[in-house]
């Protein structure tokens, strides 16, 4: 008896699992992909193997926390200064978690279940998974996720792996198309997703200053960049609120 | 202690571990752990993410200014071109990454086809 509920509470967590990741086959997850593909036109470029780029993309996961691995590592920044940056870029994922964790545990669910999935926790499989975890049963949630998530990931390894394969074979053209690709994903979806006006403004002035530090001090460019922006951006929007309520 | 500094085959690796993987998954995991627990300092979210969107943006305007391999070859102004006017076509579709994406890559591609 106990055996058969069993049973069938596993094959219905497979069906999850398996809605998940036909989820991960949608509009955001093709962007996601053409994203991938330019970053491992990126990656190529700094120097990166196609091994090195294909683990960094599991383990790292998170695309912008990989733009910005990729961009300290052809600054020739040394590996203090570059867990530092590709830190400060991945600070936003702990409320990005802290808000995605009431939503898909159940009161049975372990611990490490909830720290396993945390890892693919990044920007495109947590817009999906905050827009439709509702419509999953609660006790499927974290199968469905995991279907998401690690669906994703798979994929855009094989992703990196199948553009190393042919990029030697482009034209120029091409490759220069692809390596345009980062930046503009980036411009826009950061665009799309700043929640406050200081958002924009951080946005405006890490472009400006990015290239800027860059002729001033190349081995540390982003770090004062992100650091100048992001302040002077906070500053601005403390002045500003400050102003709306006197 | 730079990526490419040491011909050992398990340095990079060790790199992105430290770097990458270490640097990223403390968050996620720290977020497990305070899930629920820690209350919403909203100012302090604020300038966390305005620190993270101006990092990501500084690699966004170095890839641009100063871009690497294929597009390095580029002029500077049809690179600044082309970002503006597939920036300009995102904010006027009403904020649609595709079409902010497909004619910056328009105008690039057409531009290099006209010999610039």
């Amino acid at each position: 008896m106990r055996t058969d509920t069993g049973r069938r509470s596993i094959q219905r967590r497979r069906a999850w699992f398996l809605r998940g990741m036909r989820m991960a086959f949608s509009l955001p997850g093709f962007i996601l992909v053409s994203s991938f593909v330019g970053f491992a036109a990126l990656a190529k470029d700094a120097g990166v193997t196609a091994a090195q780029a294909t683990f960094m993309t599991g383990i790292v996961w998170a695309l912008p926390s990989k733009v910005v691995l990729v961009g300290a590592i052809l600054s020739g920044a040394t590996l203090p200064a570059v867990a530092l940056a590709v830190a400060l870029s991945a600070i936003r994922l702990m409320p990005m978690v802290m808000a995605l964790v009431p939503e898909i545990r159940d009161r049975q669910t372990p611990r490490w279940v909830l720290y396993v999935l945390a890892h693919c926790v990044a920007v495109t499989s947590w817009v999906l998974a905050m827009e439709r975890v509702k419509l999953v049963p609660r006790p499927m949630r974290t199968s469905w996720y995991a279907g998401l998530g690690f669906t994703l990931i798979v994929v855009n390894m094989l992703v990196v792996l199948a553009v190393y394969a042919v990029a030697d074979t482009l034209p120029s053209a091409v490759s220069a198309a692809l390596l345009m690709l980062t930046p503009m994903y980036f411009l826009t979806s950061l665009w799309g997703s700043a929640r406050e006006k200081a958002g924009y403004a951080a946005l405006i002035l890490g472009m400006v200053l990015g290239p800027l530090f860059h002729m001033l001090t190349p081995e540390f460019d982003l770090l004062a960049a992100g650091l100048t922006g992001g302040l002077l951006a906070y500053v601005w929007h403390r002045l500003q609120r400050r102003a709306a309520t006197v | 202690m730079t990526y490419l500094s040491s011909d050992l085959w398990w340095w990079p690796y060790l790199f992105i571990l430290i770097a990458g993987w270490l640097s990223t998954d403390v968050w996620r995991f720290l977020g497990v752990a305070l899930g629920g627990r820690m209350a919403e300092g909203a100012d302090l979210l604020v300038l966390v993410r305005a620190v993270a969107t101006a990092l990501v943006a500084a690699v966004i305007g170095k890839l641009v200014i100063f871009p690497t391999g294929a597009l390095g070859t580029t002029p500077l102004v049809l690179r600044v071109g082309a970002v503006a006017i597939g920036f300009a076509g995102y904010l006027i579709s009403g904020k649609r990454m595709i079409v902010g994406i497909g004619l910056a890559e328009a105008v690039l591609c057409g531009g290099l086809l006209l010999g610039f």
